[in-house]
């Protein structure tokens, strides 16, 4: 597709993006806003609850009604939830932290680089390596992990950080998307002008492509690390000690503890919990611009 | 291409393909062989144990073990169920948004979107406590309407799980059918429309065949997803462990199979029969959604 197309599409697009008045008598609008406003409670209710019952001591949560406060206990269970077992709870939390940042970070820099070499050369097995990418997506988690504990297990590598992190770097989904953004982004006469005034590839590559693509970048980055906060099965497998868990693993041990020890968690699971999502809400809310662009564009490609 | 730009591209996607070796096919061919032998305990085990050559005969136990194919089967099923349920509710709303004023769209878009913020750890939990009958608000909302309802109960596990998913997933599901709504030419329902064709007609006729390319992806998504359930069930498992048994979905198995058992050899052979099942649901979706298209 030519520059002059693109940018043609792209226009259209955002004449088309007009909403459509359908259902322009009262009644039908009614309806729909009774549908959105039902499913909208459906959809907030949990969180809403989840808020709710992190604000309540023991008792309380056991014997008030579940949507509505009764007492302001929230700092007292924050406190709890930190200060448990030594503060493992802030060790988890730093964890998911290192894997997903550090992880993503690394994962998001080899998948541009991967993206762009495959969207903008011609070369042997090209088609080939895009199969792999596509092909992966097929591929069971379990083929994958229980395999890589037992690769990892005889280097010594499991319960290590390492465990996390070099998993990570290669995410083929990553690789698909980066290969859109750069279809998308990086017109071919600008490289060519770029090399008739004798820069080098890498340089191109890291001064002129990765310039152009901090958007794309950012929307991969964001859905790898959201992928790898969210992560269970693997570092379920490859940690073992709880001092290198994440903090769904944490939780995931919080909440069955009840059942293994008879000691009941469940307010602080409920707090944790909470803590756990805040991250995760403050990041996709400040980059909002980008996940909305990374989920459809992947999606409608 | 000038000949030595060629590999310079190549070399681009290096650190990957190197990767990809390292991470997919290595562990993918060590799984693949490793499924071929059993363990042999020697003597009365004290002389520990040895690999032995056992061809398919991993495969073959696995395709008749009951345990296995019962958790395939009741994941199938379950997927039929939930799956579409979920795509119907992401659709309509889709269809709700595109015909509000953008600015109210957006609005309700941002609340719906919610749930897909929260991990599905977290999501889990956050259900699971809603479920229960000590700390919940819905067993005593089932009082008030007479109901003594029991979320964990056997025949009610499943639909527990399925409402979990459906809340999860209709948010991301909306936005990528309601991205391919908005590139439907305009144009298109204003012909309609002074043809005298009605709302609904509209819907049915135009908007939702254009956004097919849509509902087939997020399937297919979904179905390759719901094979691999575990980490719903695993939570289940630690408030309701006999409803929830440890052989309740495919991975489950193979997880025990691996770490509890031991018995990592028919665990490799449980994987890789699951990713054959995967490819096949895969394939016969998408033959499905394409005749449909003729």
């Amino acid at each position: 597709m030519t520059l002059i197309e693109e940018r043609r599409n792209a226009h259209q697009v955002r004449r088309l993006n007009k909403p459509d008045p359908a259902a322009r008598s009262r009644g039908g609008q009614r309806f729909l806003l009774v549908g959105l406003v039902l499913a909208s409670a459906y959809s907030l209710f949990p969180v809403w609850w989840l808020i709710v019952a992190a604000t309540k001591n023991r008792t309380s949560l056991y014997q008030s009604n579940g949507l509505w406060f009764s007492g302001m206990h929230l700092w007292a269970n924050v406190r709890q939830v930190f200060t448990y077992e030594n503060g493992i709870f802030l060790r988890w939390t730093a964890n998911s932290f290192l894997y997903a940042g550090v992880g993503s970070l690394g994962g998001t820099l080899i998948a541009l680089a991967t993206g762009y070499g495959l969207a903008r050369f011609e070369f042997p097995g090209r088609s080939a390596v895009f199969a792999c990418v596509v092909g992966s997506f097929l591929i069971p988690i379990a083929l994958l992990t229980l395999p890589l504990y037992l690769m990892f297990s005889k280097i010594g590598l499991v319960d290590t950080p390492w465990a996390m992190l070099i998993p990570c770097l290669i995410n083929p989904f990553s690789v698909y998307l980066a290969k859109v953004y750069t279809e998308a982004t990086v017109p071919f006469e600008l490289l060519e002008a770029a090399r008739l005034d004798g820069a080098g590839e890498l340089r191109i590559f890291f001064s002129i492509v990765l310039r152009m693509m901090t958007t794309g970048g950012a929307t991969v980055f964001l859905l790898a690390f959201v992928n790898t906060w969210n992560a269970f099965f693997l570092p379920l497998t490859v940690l073992r000690g709880e001092e290198n868990w994440t903090l769904n693993i944490g939780l995931y041990n919080w909440s069955g503890k009840r059942l293994e020890s008879g000691v009941d968690l469940t307010s602080l699971v409920l707090t944790g919990a909470l803590l756990s999502i805040v991250p995760m809400a403050v990041m996709m809310v400040a980059m909002r611009r980008y996940w909305r662009t990374g989920v459809t564009l992947g999606a409608l490609k | 291409m000038i000949r030595s730009q060629r590999w310079k591209g190549a070399a681009f996607t290096v650190p990957f393909q190197l990767g990809f070796v390292f991470l997919y096919l290595i562990p993918i061919g060590y799984a693949v062989y490793e499924s071929l032998f059993v363990e042999h305990q020697s003597g009365l085990g004290l002389g520990g144990s040895t690999q032995r050559f056992s061809g398919l005969d991993n495969y073959q136990q696995g395709l008749t073990d009951s345990a296995f194919m019962n958790s395939v089967l009741r994941v199938v099923l379950f997927a039929c169920v939930q799956i579409p349920v979920m795509l119907l509710i992401s659709l309509l709303l889709a269809l709700f948004l595109d015909a509000l004023s953008s600015k109210a769209a957006g609005r309700f878009r941002i609340f719906l979107l919610v749930p897909y913020m929260i991990p599905g750890v977290v999501a889990a939990i956050v259900w699971i406590n809603l479920y229960s009958p000590d700390v919940g608000p819905l067993t005593p909302l089932g009082k008030v309407f007479g109901l003594s309802w029991n979320f964990f109960a056997p025949s009610m596990v499943w639909p527990s799980i399925g409402n979990l998913l459906t809340w999860h997933g209709i948010g991301y599901n909306m936005v990528i059918i309601y991205a391919a709504l908005q590139g439907v030419p305009r144009d298109l329902f204003e012909a309609a429309r002074l043809d005298g064709a009605s709302e609904f007609r509209v819907a049915t006729s135009i908007k939702i065949p254009y956004v097919r390319g849509a509902l087939v992806l997020t399937g297919m998504l979904s179905i390759i997803q719901m094979l691999q359930i575990f980490n719903e069930p695993a939570l289940f498992r630690n408030v309701t462990p006999q409803t929830v048994n440890d052989s309740f979905t495919p991975i489950m198995i193979i997880y025990n199979q691996a770490f509890n058992a031991g018995n990592y050899h028919y665990a490799a052979a449980l994987s890789v029969l699951l990713a054959l099942i995967l490819g096949l649901a895969s394939f016969l979706f998408y033959r499905l959604t394409a005749k449909e298209a003729d």
